[in-house]
């Protein structure tokens, strides 16, 4: 009798190891003898949804096969078509089949028909996120020391007499260097890629208002908060904060993926004071990424940054209220008391 | 600019794709019917102010003083579709139409209204009057389409007349704000310089170059889409009109 296998097909390499077993030994639950399967074969067929033009058609499939082994194969038939380029359907005007389902357990006859979308170029999160916030470190680094043709000619490589400026430069850097540093050794990802049009999209948001705030910042004319030090620390202080408490929620939110299981958990606060969010919001991430930016605006006292915190507050409250209303459906024991971004509030 | 092709009731959709929305309740429908009724006589005022204006006149030179007023408050009025959108009683993309009407309250307000030298401006007439057919046009679509009894002139006006009064339009707000800038160059109109407390420039001047240079991509994209339009909406209409 095999064990009891709990397998997280993360990838293909493991969906076929898994499917090797499967056919080694049955498919088994816990304590359930392994029966001899007598196997008929599926066939897939894979139709354009617009003209129903048959694509490819594969035989001697597996009944356990995975919809993602069998994107494997179309995209055998098809190259340009990698299978994170797919989407495949059983209706054309349907839903998207998740990569882990199973053949048999789709409301298939043995000869299975799917329709084929392509999804478009698509990129890996981490590179995406790599472009995204390496972009703007050294967008701001640039602006920094004042290359020619930015300022005028003779402010070129000068530097600024006002410390606030240097501080600014270093709490931005630090910023998007802790923001790599998480998505190289810190975030798991649960969908694969990103249509490469975002990722366009994305860039220039970023990207632009990197080089619109660092121009102002590190401009000959940039004018000093108007309550000086007293401004500069309290914002720093804040700024210091808010990028701790966002590195710890970070981390305690990897940690609940961390048993390999693929199932949601409610995050709950940890020994870690920054995680103490966790008993009035949801997504304390945002809270204290807004916080970060917030500092930073009142530290710069600079108008374009205002905008910048201002859009970015806005975009995270949408996908935090999405995520609180996820975990409100998907937990009955969810508490009350939390709210999405802002404590009591919003 | 023109606004949007998609029109603001189910009727002119089902001439071209069969569509699944409840579409709006009785009470919006009501209300939509006045709307645009209100907006078409008071374009027809606008056109008809001009008309007298030349009459008078004898001369189409600074034609824009007789209709000044009603055109504002008949372009501004137009933010209304916006909500429309918003709330759901027009099944049209709040982003689409925002932007339309937005362009058009930019240039009545910002361009037209604030630099005052440009209002003697042949380009300004050229258009106030693409503006005032493509509305007149329009809104009496909207309106026979809200009430279930649209003539195929009105049908076949709004999709074919766009083809030569878009272009006039663009035309007459590319000269006007041309006309606008060596006057916002001179006044630095709307424009913030540094050093200041907030740490923030805006140069207006640039900023209508840039809208200018915008029409670029924009516009083609537009007339394409509303020549695509066309074609689906006039072609079935023909059908329609065969079975009959």
């Amino acid at each position: 009798m095999a064990p009891a296998q709990s397998v997280e097909l993360r990838n293909l390499f493991a969906v076929s190891h898994f499917i090797k077993k499967v056919c080694e030994e049955g498919l088994t639950e816990l304590g359930e003898p392994a029966k001899i399967k007598n196997y008929v074969f599926f066939e897939v067929e894979i139709l354009d949804p617009k003209t129903k033009e048959q694509l490819c058609f594969l035989d001697k499939v597996e009944p356990n096969a995975t919809i993602g082994e069998i994107k494997c194969m179309f995209h055998r038939a098809y190259p340009q078509w990698y299978p994170s380029r797919q989407a495949l359907k059983l209706d054309p005007k349907g839903k998207t089949l998740k990569d882990d389902e199973i053949l048999q357990n789709l409301p298939v006859g043995t000869t299975a028909t799917f329709y084929f979308k392509d999804l478009g170029a698509q990129v890996g999160w981490t590179m995406v996120f790599l472009c995204e916030y390496a972009g703007p470190l050294f967008i701001y680094l640039l602006f920094y020391f004042r290359p020619p043709y930015i300022y005028q000619h003779r402010h070129a490589f000068t530097s600024s007499p006002y410390p606030v400026v240097t501080l600014a430069c270093v709490c931005h850097s630090f910023h998007y260097v802790k923001r790599l540093i998480e998505t190289i050794f810190v975030h798991r990802f649960s969908h694969g890629t990103m249509p490469l049009r975002s990722i366009v999209k994305n860039c220039i948001y970023y990207w632009g208002f990197a080089a619109w705030l660092a121009y102002y910042i590190n401009h000959p004319l940039y004018t000093p908060p108007s309550y000086g030090n007293k401004q500069v620390n309290y914002a720093l202080a804040l700024f210091t904060l808010c990028e701790l408490g966002n590195f710890s929620i970070h981390l305690a939110l990897n940690n609940l993926k961390g048993d390999g299981s693929k199932t949601r958990k409610i995050p709950y606060p940890t020994k870690n004071p920054f995680t103490w969010l966790f008993f009035f919001v949801s997504c304390p991430n945002y809270t204290y990424e807004a916080g970060a930016w917030l500092g930073f605006t009142i530290m710069t006292q600079c108008l374009p940054v205002a905008l910048f915190t201002l859009l970015g507050f806005i975009q995270m409250t949408i996908w935090a209220k999405g995520k609180h209303n996820t975990y409100i459906k998907e937990f009955k024991d969810y508490p009350d008391i939390r709210m999405p971004i802002i404590p009591f509030l919003l | 600019m023109v606004a949007p092709a998609s029109g603001a009731a189910r009727s002119a959709h089902n001439d071209v794709v069969p569509k699944k929305r409840k579409g709006p309740g009785a009470l919006a429908t009501a209300y939509l019917v006045i709307y645009n009724v209100v907006m078409t006589a008071g374009w027809l005022v606008i056109a008809v102010g001009l008309v007298r204006a030349y009459l008078a006149k004898g001369s189409h030179h600074g034609l824009y003083y007789s209709i000044e007023k009603p055109l504002k408050f008949f372009q501004t009025g137009a933010l209304l579709e916006i909500l429309h959108c918003a709330v759901g009683i027009v099944p049209s993309s709040v982003v689409l139409t925002g932007f339309q009407v937005m362009s058009r309250v930019f240039l009545t307000w910002a361009v037209t209204h604030s630099v005052k030298e440009v209002q003697n401006e042949d380009s300004i007439l050229l258009f106030v009057v693409a503006w005032t057919v493509t509305e007149i046009i329009r809104y009496s679509f909207y309106t026979f389409s809200l009430l279930n009894h649209l003539p195929y002139l009105i049908k076949w006006a709004r999709y074919t007349l766009f083809i030569v009064l878009y272009p006039m339009g663009v035309a007459g707000e590319l000269l006007t704000i041309h006309a606008a800038l060596p006057y916002v160059q001179k006044t630095g109109l709307y424009s913030v310089k540094l050093p200041n407390k907030l740490n923030f420039s805006f140069d207006y001047y640039t900023f209508l170059t840039l809208v200018m240079i915008s029409y670029i991509p924009i516009f083609p994209q537009l007339y394409f889409h509303m020549l695509r339009q066309r074609k689906k909406v006039l072609a079935s209409g023909e059908e329609h009109k065969k079975s009959h």
